[in-house]
């Protein structure tokens, strides 16, 4: 594999990441700290360095729905944006994870509004944690660049078709400048692939209706199968991780540990603040305190029980969040990661019924029968699926 | 409304509907609360409940109005709006009374 050793920074390595992917279409709008990165890759088409049509939109609303829109032609499509840009795309969010399209989105991390700020943290992307997109965090520029190619494979797997997007920690990483690691273009391409859509609406030989009414009678199968497709992404994650690893040299997984075998005391983070962690984990090894990191890299799915395992013997946890849910409770990765850790798993003490979803009824005696089914295989001591959708048709 | 699948699993990706012409086969009959009732003896033919009728529920057969299409009418009440003064052959009757 041909690499070339460079100085980029993170949004230099984004640009460069998407300008190798050569996307049918991106449409964005600027938004500090992204704003580089559609800036550079501007250039680039300018240049006739890439076959991408480059929407310019009037809005990050506009932007989303006109890569919605190119998704569904059957265009591979991308886009790039922060912190406001990001929440003024949070209604076609769940459009496009619902219609399952494998759009990529390159976002640069930064704070929301108020008081006004341009600088990181993961408020913004922890938004969108429920929209139904996969979300994957990056330390640096290499891992940006790592991800995003990554991200192609993973998005358009079949098993997966969902949107995708991978992060940096604004000015951190998308302007700091640090050597890196850049692919040959051709081996870059060979192992993304071509993209062969699904179900494109411009086959005229196949025509197809998008986005229409889905009442009490189909909304709940529509959304299981969401449910399924994030829960496939798991393997697939695993599955392109290795694979580059085996062409690029790096593997990747859900999360890195650091010193964390013999490790008494851990910290866990996203992002930047893994690299700022390592120095500090080494700082205190050498003062004799057993510390270790993990850095946690895929955030949605959520790899609970991977995480579970893996800190299991870890006596003293400190959880870093970056960002606050303001749910009087603590921040995204610190309630996430407690309910990974809860281990009385076997005692029936708290289950998951997810029901009721585009509004399908729940009557009294379903009730019942959920709370008597639990209360009986608790008594026989029979095991009960902990979390299940009631209500849907399996 | 008639089963499209016994399970999530095969549901077309994306909640798309992969043929053309289905939306006869969604009935929004069911939401009326008012149903037209047409008189052919009093009716005319002028057709402007057909132009105006928003959801193509007017029946029609050798250019003359034949009755309503109640599988689809939502009983909007427009057809008796439009239909002229003198001739007032559509009435909205409520829907419970033929139940």
């Amino acid at each position: 594999m041909g690499k070339t050793r460079m100085a980029k920074t993170g949004n230099e390595a984004m640009a460069e990441a998407i300008r190798q992917i050569n996307p049918d279409v991106v449409a964005a709008y600027p938004i500090t700290p992204a704003t580089e990165v559609m800036q550079i890759f501007a250039t680039y088409v300018a240049d006739g360095l890439v076959d991408t049509e480059l929407v310019p939109t009037e809005s990050e609303h506009s932007a989303m729905s006109a890569a919605i829109g190119s998704q569904i032609a059957g265009a591979r499509t991308m886009t790039a944006t922060s912190s406001q840009g990001l929440a003024l795309m949070y209604e076609m969010l769940y459009i496009a994870a619902g219609l399952r399209l494998p759009l990529i989105m390159a976002e640069v991390n930064r704070a929301l509004s108020a008081p006004i700020n341009i600088h990181c943290d993961h408020s913004d992307t922890m938004g969108g944690r429920d929209a139904g997109w996969i979300q994957i965090f990056s330390e640096n520029s290499q891992e940006a660049y790592d991800n995003l190619i990554q991200a192609v494979r993973i998005a358009e797997h079949r098993d997966v078709l969902l949107p995708i997007m991978v992060t940096t920690d604004g000015f951190i990483i998308s302007h700091a400048m640090e050597a890196m690691e850049i692919y040959n273009d051709k081996d870059v391409r060979d192992f993304i692939g071509t993209y062969k859509p699904l179900q494109p609406a411009l086959d005229y030989r196949k025509p197809i209706t998008v986005g229409a009414i889905d009442f009490v009678d189909y909304y709940f199968e529509h959304r299981r199968a969401v449910a399924q497709a994030m829960t496939n992404a798991k393997d697939v994650i695993l599955e392109v991780g290795r694979e580059f690893g085996r062409k690029f040299g790096q593997e990747y997984g859900f999360y890195e540990a650091y010193k964390l075998d013999d490790a008494e005391v851990a910290m866990v983070c996203l992002g930047s603040t893994a690299g700022t962690g390592k120095d500090a984990i080494d700082n205190l090894r050498k003062r004799g305190i057993k510390a270790g990191l993990l850095k946690l890299r895929v955030f949605r799915p959520f790899p609970a029980e991977e995480l579970a395992a893996r800190l299991s013997g870890v006596s003293q946890i400190c959880v870093l969040d970056r960002s606050d849910a303001l749910a009087a409770t603590g921040g995204p990765l610190f309630t996430e990661l407690l309910a990974a850790m809860y281990e009385d798993r076997s005692e029936h003490k708290i289950i998951n019924r997810i029901y009721g979803l585009g509004g399908r009824d729940i009557k009294v005696e379903e009730i019942e029968e959920l709370l008597s089914a639990q209360v009986s295989a608790a008594a026989g001591g029979k095991s009960i699926d902990r979390i299940a959708y009631h209500g849907v048709r399996e | 409304m008639k089963d499209i699948a016994n399970n999530w699993k095969d549901l077309p990706v994306g909640g798309i509907i992969d043929e053309p012409g289905t939306a006869i086969n969604y009935e929004t009959g069911d939401w009326r609360t008012l149903r037209p009732v047409h008189n052919k003896e009093k009716c005319i033919n002028c057709l402007a409940c057909w132009v105006y009728c928003p959801d193509v529920a007017i029946m029609l057969k050798d250019g003359k109005v034949e009755g309503i299409d109640l599988k689809h009418c939502k009983g909007c009440g427009i057809c008796a709006q439009e239909c002229p003064p003198k001739v007032k052959a559509i009435e909205m009757v409520e829907e419970a009374d033929f139940r």
